[in-house]
């Protein structure tokens, strides 16, 4: 069915007044003619809505902290909020010292009514010591959940306190879940600290090996960041850190000697890329893993910005026997997806990443948007100087990178440079909306009723989501698939990935189960009977 | 695998955890409200609270769970949360249109202060339509305490005792059990002819048909009207004293409705308490058909019991559903050894007892000394079996971590199971649920006797 302004108001007018008026703003059709066109993201959700937003806490501890192996994380409140994320998103991490590996371990100062009337710092001091005692990490994260930041905990001074006494980095993390709108608070808040006190303080001055590089942003939820990295060795890079699957303190510390800083969640470590390139001249370039043209695309993309005869051979080598190994079981898939049609809704970046592997598929995106974006995940980074910053994100301490006189060096020449952005994604990002068909949709935090009306318009063959939705999805019998957690498959990234990922979604259309919705005697009369010259006998 | 996680036992007194064997109680409110039915939980609070309940709760059951937020930024958290509950309830009624919002708080509201009860009383909601709220501070109790609080609003904000003498039927509080144990529950008590409301019901709303159409508000869950009538009850039921006996007492002092507080039926003493329970008050005979799933039962125990016999275990989760698979294992012959839940337990001074004194007595009597716990986490009990290994670890998925770093069979019940399907719909109640306990742990032992067997071991009758 043809989407239509039309069919879009229909849907809108069923909310109240003050509600309409907001979701007009974060939902439009795809209209190749209109030059720009504007969404509202990364603003407050409507109090009452059933949406799929977390918190800063979420974006902090949950995405970008968590996955650093040899850390500590200390969650410092309540015991629900460690307890959520803790082994909830898949990230896996494999550590040389299994005596530093701390990713399956979950510590929280389980705050009681006494910590909140007196104070939680003395608590929070305690179960530093503890830890310190019981694992001996190399360091420590702190974060804090909403009743800290109420009670006015000092976890600066206890951090600092801690340092003093245990002489090993305590970062603490004011990612309070009521900053910001969601969880892309506290995505910044992590790179802040992250660039501030981590990255960097390593001794290495020049990477130990040629083509050295940073993975931003591929928190190897399923394996993405193996199968990445694995590519990435083949061709010749050396990976000097990934942030943060799989990810280690004694690495990100070091990330300053790349030569190029590789962002695949744009949205979630953006501010990361952006710093890296002010202190240390190192450029970010845009990639997306996900896709077999997205993977090459970015492939070549490095070859072009490393300008070095040999790496490109062996970039080209390595796609053309990859490719050859994986393309006819692709292909075999593709026959059963081509012609089908998706929703595609998830994250930061996924909702647009993974439009791209539909469209190998043969899967036509109908409708996608993210769930934490700001107006440059849709519109692209272009727009950015007219984004107007509110009260909410003003809340958000902002760290400005400065020069490092002493590490500072361009990666490449000014001119060089300006010819590569000509070329490739370098220091830039377009939106989702570049990519989309003209007359699809293009929804901000969606959220349950506009699932469901959607749904019933377009019937989508598949819609990609959370676990919130999945079910929701499912019992309309649609296929669903998770793409936070990849429903505890993956990785989709890369090569393989993306065979993978054709396979599972092969396997959901294929899936005979779906013939079995409705009963048989749903279509057939309880009484059987024929028509005579008489009558019915 | 937690390879960090020394032998050697080092007191902790800062009162942190360190993998926790509980969480907070608005998943508990969020999962007792689903049991009414047309109900929208209502979490206030940040929209992250919510979100990790609802994340949570779909990942044990495999279906839908619905729930509103009231969206709080900073701002709200300064200026208090009135206006965004304001805007929830009229958000909801409109768009979502259920019969009831239940609304439970988080440690933020509850550190602002938001006086609920008052923000509801002067919110305006449509004729016919219901609020009600539960206090459930995240730093007070566990989930098991924020189901007993919503069961608790339930009755405070539904209950009535309209007549002159009490109706001839039995409400049962369930407890923070199973859909799949709801239904089991409802089994025993229908067979036996008696008239019940169980409250909260969550079984149609989170095992709900797949019929290729979803329902926002399935047909299961209690009825307002269910609810409201349970003060007329003659008796209620509280299973689980962790879960149950508050909204239990609280119907008590609100209708005068006797409350008898048993042990969640796990296993067949538990199972044979709930139907003498019932049989002495409302002077029904046993039916031949339980009867005869009890004596299969016991045949299928006494059968087996060889295999399990003298075997040690460690067992883990909530406190109700613990002290029922305790229970249960001692009637088999096995041995538990250490035994451990994350919700603080009581004390032995207060009337209701506490949860080390339950398990306590069941073990002295069975002669059998053990670690117990309550307020404890999974890496004590990791602790305690690196020091005294076991041969059976009973408890949710996060248990599979310790089952293999120390290579111990690992057999899954209670809540949360990440990691299997189809668990909640089956019961562990009653004596068909415990026949399904036998059957699991047997199997759980049995599967790792043929993989550690030597060929000339391997046998083919066991």
């Amino acid at each position: 069915m043809e989407m239509n302004e039309a069919k879009l108001q229909e849907i809108l007018d069923q909310y109240p007044a003050k509600v309409q008026k907001n979701r007009k703003k974060h939902i439009f059709i795809k209209r190749s003619e209109l030059e720009s066109q504007q969404i509202e993201a990364n603003t407050r959700t409507i109090p009452g809505i059933i949406t799929n937003r977390g918190c800063a806490y979420a974006g902090c501890k949950g995405v970008v902290l968590g996955p650093i192996k040899d850390m500590v994380h200390i969650v410092h409140g309540p015991i629900g909020c460690g307890y959520y994320a803790w082994n909830t998103r898949r990230n896996k991490a494999k550590s040389d010292d299994p005596k530093q590996n701390f990713i399956n371990y979950c510590i929280s100062t389980d705050m009681q009514e006494s910590d909140i009337v007196f104070g939680g710092e003395k608590k929070l001091t305690k179960v530093i010591d503890e830890v310190m005692e019981i694992f001996k990490p190399k360091a420590i994260t702190l974060s804090a959940t909403c009743p800290v930041g109420l009670i006015g905990d000092d976890m600066g001074a206890v951090a600092k306190a801690a340092e003093a006494k245990h002489g090993v980095q305590v970062l603490s993390f004011s990612c309070e879940g009521y900053k910001g709108v969601s969880q892309s608070a506290g995505h910044h808040i992590a790179n802040n600290i992250l660039m501030e006190k981590v990255i960097g303080t390593g001794e290495q001055e020049e990477a130990p090996a040629k083509f050295p590089i940073n993975l931003l942003g591929e928190y190897n939820i399923g394996g993405d960041g193996w199968e990445v990295e694995r590519i990435l060795k083949e061709i010749g890079y050396h990976v000097v850190s990934v942030m943060t699957g799989d990810g280690s303190y004694e690495a990100i510390k070091n990330a300053h000697t790349a030569e190029l800083n590789l962002v695949q969640c744009h949205r979630s470590i953006n501010y990361i890329a952006e710093m890296l390139e002010t202190k240390y001249g190192t450029p970010w370039l845009k990639v997306n893993f996900i896709g077999i043209q997205g993977t090459i695309e970015s492939l070549r993309n490095m070859a072009l910005y490393f300008d070095d005869k040999e790496l490109t051979l062996k970039t080209e080598a390595v796609i053309a026997s990859e490719l050859a190994r994986i393309e006819p079981v692709f292909e075999q898939y593709k026959k059963i997806c081509e012609g089908k049609t998706a929703f595609c809704f998830v994250g930061g970046s996924r909702g647009h990443h993974f439009q791209n592997l539909f469209s190998e598929l043969g899967i036509e995106t109908l409708l996608a948007g993210y769930e934490f974006a700001h107006r440059d995940d849709y519109e692209g980074r272009d727009v950015i100087p007219t984004i107007k910053t509110d009260a909410d994100s003003k809340n958000i301490p902002h760290y400005t990178a400065e020069v490092d006189e002493k590490r500072f060096r361009l990666k490449v020449s000014p001119e060089k440079l300006e010819e590569l952005k000509a070329k490739i994604p370098l220091g830039q990002y377009n939106g989702m909306r570049f990519d989309m068909k003209d007359g699809s949709i293009i929804v901000d935090d969606l959220n349950h009723f506009e699932t469901e009306e959607f749904i019933k318009l377009l019937k989508p063959d598949i819609f990609t989501s959370g676990i919130k939705d999945k079910y929701v999805i499912q019992k309309m019998g649609i296929n669903s698939k998770q793409l936070h957690s990849y429903d505890y498959s993956g990785p989709y990234a890369g090569f393989n990935g993306a065979v993978k990922f054709a396979e599972d979604i092969s396997m959901g259309f294929a899936s005979p189960t779906w013939n079995f919705i409705t009963p048989p005697w749903k279509n057939q009369p309880l009484l059987e009977g024929s028509v005579t010259e008489e009558g019915v006998a | 695998m937690l390879d960090c996680t020394p032998k050697e036992i080092t007191e902790r007194k800062s009162g942190g955890m360190i993998n926790p064997a509980k969480t907070c109680q608005p998943i508990g409110a969020m999962y007792a409200a689903l049991g009414i039915h047309k109900c929208l939980p209502h979490s206030h609070g940040s929209q992250g609270c919510c979100s990790y309940h609802r994340m949570h709760l779909t990942r044990h059951f495999r279906d839908p769970v619905m729930a509103s937020t009231s969206c709080f930024t900073e701002g709200s958290s300064v200026f208090g949360g009135g206006a965004n509950l304001k805007a929830s309830i009229q958000n909801v009624f409109h768009i979502y249109k259920p019969d009831v919002m239940a609304i439970h708080t988080t440690c933020l509201t509850e550190t602002i202060g938001d006086d609920v009860s008052s923000i509801i009383k002067t919110a305006d909601v449509a004729e016919g339509k219901l609020v009600i709220h539960a206090n459930t501070p995240s730093y007070v109790g566990s989930h098991i305490t924020g189901f007993s609080n919503m069961t608790k609003a339930m009755v405070s904000y539904i209950a009535e005792s309209t007549l002159p003498v009490k109706k001839e039927q039995v409400n049962i509080i369930p407890g923070f059990v199973n859909p799949g144990d709801m239904r089991e529950i409802k089994r025993l008590v229908k067979s036996m002819d008696i008239e019940y409301i169980m409250f909260p019901d969550t079984s149609g709303v989170v095992d709900s048909p797949m019929t290729g159409e979803f329902e926002m508000y399935p047909e299961g869950g209690t009825t307002v009207e269910q609810i409201k009538d349970t003060g007329n009850s003659q008796l209620t039921l509280a299973l689980g004293r962790f879960a149950s006996s508050d909204p239990a007492d609280l119907l008590n002092k609100q209708c005068e409705v006797p409350a008898a507080v048993l042990k969640t039926p796990i296993g067949i003493k538990a199972t044979d308490a709930l139907l003498m329970t019932l049989r002495n008050s409302f002077a029904r005979e046993i039916p031949k058909e339980l009867e005869i799933e009890r004596g299969q039962l016991v045949d299928i125990m006494t059968d087996t019991h060889f295999h399990f016999h003298g075997k040690t275990v460690a067992i883990f989760g909530d406190p109700d559903i613990v002290t029922g698979i305790t229970e249960f294992v001692l009637s088999l012959g096995m041995v538990p050894v250490h035994v451990l839940t994350g919700t603080p337990g009581g004390s032995s001074n207060s009337a209701a007892g506490s949860f080390e004194d339950d398990i306590n007595e069941m073990l002295t009597t069975a002669g059998i000394t053990a670690n117990v716990k309550s307020a404890g986490d999974l890496f004590t009990l990791h602790q305690w079996i690196k020091n005294q290994p076991v041969d059976l670890l009973i408890g949710n998925t996060y248990g599979k971590y310790i089952a293999r770093a120390e290579d111990i069979p690992f057999m899954r019940v209670g809540f949360p199971i990440l990691d299997r399907s189809v668990h909640s719909y089956l019961p562990i109640v009653g004596y068909q649920g415990a026949m399904r306990l036998i059957e699991m742990i047997s199997n759980t032992l049995l599967d790792r006797a043929d993989r550690d067997a030597k060929d000339e071991d391997f046998e083919l009758v066991m």
